[in-house]
């Protein structure tokens, strides 16, 4: 490793009305290096990067790049000095074809025309270069996420990248995908690019990175390379507090009762899920693997009614029952988390008592009116039941970080007393500590003997938490794995049963 | 993702202002079979060009997600602006007694400039004050109406239309030529070139892409690094210049100006664009849609005029158009679940 610094941010301070976003923080990025950037959700990762990119304007501090001090004032100025960012939320035109979404903001001209034949042969030799097989003309709209995440990236590096920011880019992604990432990565840092990589992926990071500097509460906590660290000891440091443990303790009884059987569930719009069948006991945790594109979700969606089922029967308790849309759902004591929070979970401009009411806000109805004081005291109760960490019930919930959004939304449903719960990825994107507390919450949930169908991507958390595991391949059910079978390897084997 | 394939009745409901079009064309010809002329063809044309002039410049603003419920009332102020300086000099009650014979080209000048201010004013509130494009324009459409019946006042006009245009004007516009015994407008002409011009420019310039790409996704137009304000500004001002052409040769067109001239023309024009598939999704519209579009609208007012139904039900058949156009437009773009 070299002792010259590519990037380096010295001493950035930056406060929102009076509130300490950053105080003296400081990243160093070596050339031909992975720099792993972590902390808990709201430690100050994101509002680092935007201080990078101009976006925000830093208090003080000094950016330097190549030792040459810099002030970007607009992300056109960082991309035209080498520094790009993929964000985690991709930002891209899909019905837009692939090389107009790479050259965005600076199509080549020829005449004041665009040069078309230009575009397509830069194109191509770009994702020639990365190693991507895509056509530059296709339309993004028919294209996966990992390959638009890929494109993301060429679009990066066709700036001449020098510093590139990775936004959790594998949150979507399927191992094997990742595998690609991580391949691109490589032969980027061959060519000297310095990239910032944030994940909350331990394994991941102890993998591919070189260095690591964590944060916690807008400060550095350390930078150290990766080989003198340990998963405990940055669990530990992001956290603040030794976790001996990652997953709490399973307390609860699996009864024989069948809660809810559901027999041949097929959707009828494509994507859909294929002749699905299973049952699911009172107090058990069933967990549903499968890689990006199962089509995990929509076996939830179908089975809550939001998505429509060509065929299938739903019987709870031994009674047939018929899920037509959300309101039956909820009527027959279902519960839905999704799976995109901000996309279709939290209201961001309402504050905290709305989130959490108003799934059932027809309960606070006192005459044609609505009971303040009954909704604050449920949504207190709430609060305090999930220590929900906010400074009160009027603050909108776009300002909460992560991990306390999804406890606000699973409030919301836990107020309806569902008796089964859907969870879709609730732990995506959240920080450690909240994910013990999360988990905490759902072996409390068994125990209390209510059954829970938790769609995870990722296979530990499901290995630790769940009493059987159901495997989706393709949209298809490829085994339902449950006591000694239930490991990772045999998880993969279904998942690729019918790909 | 994958593309899912409609049903077909998904698809029939795809294509029903076709079997719209289609009805109201049998149902024409079968009572009025004298419908079937080339003289009512290139009548529908003529009508057609000058509001797909005007569509191809607010089709712009549709697919960068805005809209402009103005252009009725400026294409007042601007077909009222090129009237008044181009009456025929030897019209006892012109407007302006004093003023000698103007190039044609002034008129034009003028009602451009007109509805590019108004349209600068409308863009300016959208891109730097982050209003919505249908408010500001609504304002906009108020005040543009004050000024028309203002200008009508002023110097001495008292409100009269304005009319007796110079010949010039009035060969330049409803003139025609001959090929082979048939009789073509000037007009449809005027159509072609401008859907050329626009057509190079939504599709081979810069400013053509990124109004795609602000359209489409605004954020990611914005990390690109695209002065993203400035070219809502510049897609505002090309629709100015597209609403100030239409203007310019439908007050010939018409011949007469009055404080009612280009009433309701913004509901033509929006109407014509969304058949044509011009998505209020955003990002999403072709130029020959537009045209086709405004194609279809005319046909079928022009077929229940031929009919003399009576312009009560034009009003309500219009109305009904728009509305299931923007339905199956919606349709489209909802996720089927």
């Amino acid at each position: 490793m070299s002792d010259v610094f590519l990037l380096e941010m010295l001493d950035i301070e930056k406060s929102f009305s009076g509130v300490k976003a950053l105080d003296r923080v400081t990243l160093k990025v070596r050339p031909r290096t992975v720099h792993a950037l972590m902390g808990e959700n709201g430690a100050g990762k994101s509002t680092l990067m935007k201080c990078l990119f101009g976006l925000y304007r830093k208090d003080s501090g000094i950016i330097k790049i190549d030792g040459e001090e810099i002030a970007y004032t607009d992300p056109k100025d960082a991309l035209v000095h080498g520094v790009s960012m993929v964000h985690q939320e991709l930002n891209q035109v899909l019905r837009r074809n692939v090389m107009e979404n790479i050259w965005l903001g600076r199509f080549p001209q020829k005449g004041g025309l665009v040069d078309h034949k230009k575009m397509y042969r830069d194109t191509k030799e770009l994702l020639e270069r990365l190693h991507i097989e895509i056509d530059p003309g296709e339309e993004l709209a028919g294209i996966s996420v990992s390959k638009r995440q890929m494109i993301e990236i060429a679009k990066a590096v066709s700036y001449n990248v020098r510093v590139l920011v990775l936004d959790e880019p594998t949150s979507s992604l399927s191992s094997e995908e990742c595998e690609k990432l991580f391949a691109v990565m490589e032969l980027l840092k061959k060519q000297g690019v310095g990239i910032i990589y944030i994940s909350h992926k331990m394994d991941e990071i102890l993998r591919i990175s070189d260095e690591v500097t964590i944060m916690r509460d807008g400060k550095n906590v350390m930078s150290k390379s990766t080989q003198e660290l340990t998963t405990d000891e940055i669990i530990k440091s992001m956290v603040g507090r030794e976790l001996t443990n990652r997953y709490p303790p399973r307390e609860h009884q699996v009864s024989e009762e069948v809660l809810l059987k559901v027999e041949h569930m097929t959707g009828l719009y494509e994507p859909a899920c294929q002749d699905v069948s299973f049952e699911l006991h009172k107090g058990e945790i069933l967990g549903i693997s499968g890689l990006v594109g199962s089509r995990r979700t929509e076996l939830l969606e179908t089975i809550f009614g939001i998505a429509q089922c060509k065929t299938g029967r739903l019987c709870k308790n031994g009674k047939e029952i018929r899920n037509r849309n959300s309101r039956d759902a909820l009527r027959n004591g279902f519960a839905f988390v999704t799976e995109e929070r901000r996309a279709t979970g939290i209201f961001p401009q309402a504050d905290i008592r709305f989130n959490t009411t108003i799934v059932n806000i027809r309960k606070y109805r006192r005459g044609p009116f609505l009971s303040d004081q009954k909704m604050r005291i449920d949504t207190q109760k709430m609060i305090d039941a999930l220590a929900t960490k906010t400074p009160d019930q009027k603050t909108r919930i776009q300002y909460l970080s992560g991990g306390n959004q999804q406890k606000v939304i699973i409030a919301r449903w836990l107020l309806a007393n569902p008796d089964i719960l859907l969870l879709d990825e609730p732990t995506r994107g959240i920080d450690v500590g909240a994910k013990y507390e999360i988990y905490q919450l759902i072996l409390n949930l068994a125990k209390e003997g209510k059954g829970v169908l938790f769609v995870s991507s990722e296979m530990p958390e499901l290995l630790g938490l769940c009493d059987r595991i159901l495997v989706m391949s393709n949209g298809r059910q490829s085994g339902i794995l449950e006591g000694a079978e239930l490991d990772e390897k045999s998880i993969m084997r279904l998942s690729v049963k019918y790909v | 993702m994958e593309k899912t394939k409609g049903s077909i009745k998904e698809r029939l409901l795809g294509y029903s202002l076709y079997f719209i079009l289609l009805v109201i064309l049998i149902v024409t010809v079968v009572l009025e079979p004298k419908f079937i002329s080339v003289r009512n063809l290139t009548n529908i044309l003529q009508m057609a060009s000058t509001r797909s002039i005007i569509a191809m410049g607010i089709a712009g603003l549709i697919i960068i997600n805005g809209t402009d419920l103005s252009a009725g009332r400026v294409i007042g102020c601007c077909s009222a602006v090129s009237a008044a300086l181009l009456q025929s000099r030897t019209y006892q009650s012109r407007m302006f007694q004093d003023l000698g014979e103007l190039p044609l080209a002034a008129g034009w000048l003028a009602s451009v400039a007109v509805a590019v201010l108004f349209a600068a004013v409308i863009g300016f509130c959208v891109a730097y004050l982050h209003m919505h494009a249908f408010i500001a324009s609504l304002g906009m459409q108020l005040a543009a109406y004050g000024l028309l019946c203002l200008f009508m006042d002023s110097n001495g006009n008292d409100g009269q239309p304005l009319s007796n245009l110079d010949a010039r004007y009035d060969s330049f516009v409803k003139g025609a030529v001959s090929i082979g015994g048939v009789r073509i407008p000037y007009l449809i002409f005027y159509m072609i070139i401008a859907g050329v011009i626009m057509w190079v420019i939504w599709n081979k310039t810069v400013l053509g892409k990124n109004m795609y790409a602000i359209g489409g996704n605004m954020e990611a137009a914005m990390v690109s690094g695209i002065p993203v304000n400035r070219y809502i500004m510049l897609i505002f001002v090309l629709s100015g210049i597209c609403v100030g052409t239409g203007a310019f040769l439908e007050c010939s067109r018409v011949g007469t100006v009055t404080a009612n001239t280009g009433l309701n023309y913004e509901f033509d024009a929006i109407s014509g664009c969304v058949i044509g598939g011009v998505s209020f999704a955003g990002g999403v519209g072709t130029i020959p849609g537009v045209i086709m579009g405004v194609i279809i609208l005319q046909t079928i007012n022009y077929c229940l005029y031929f009919l003399g139904v009576s312009s009560y039900y034009q009003y309500i058949a219009r109305g009904l158009i728009i509305i299931i156009a923007v339905a199956i437009d919606v349709r489209k773009y909802v996720r089927k679940k």
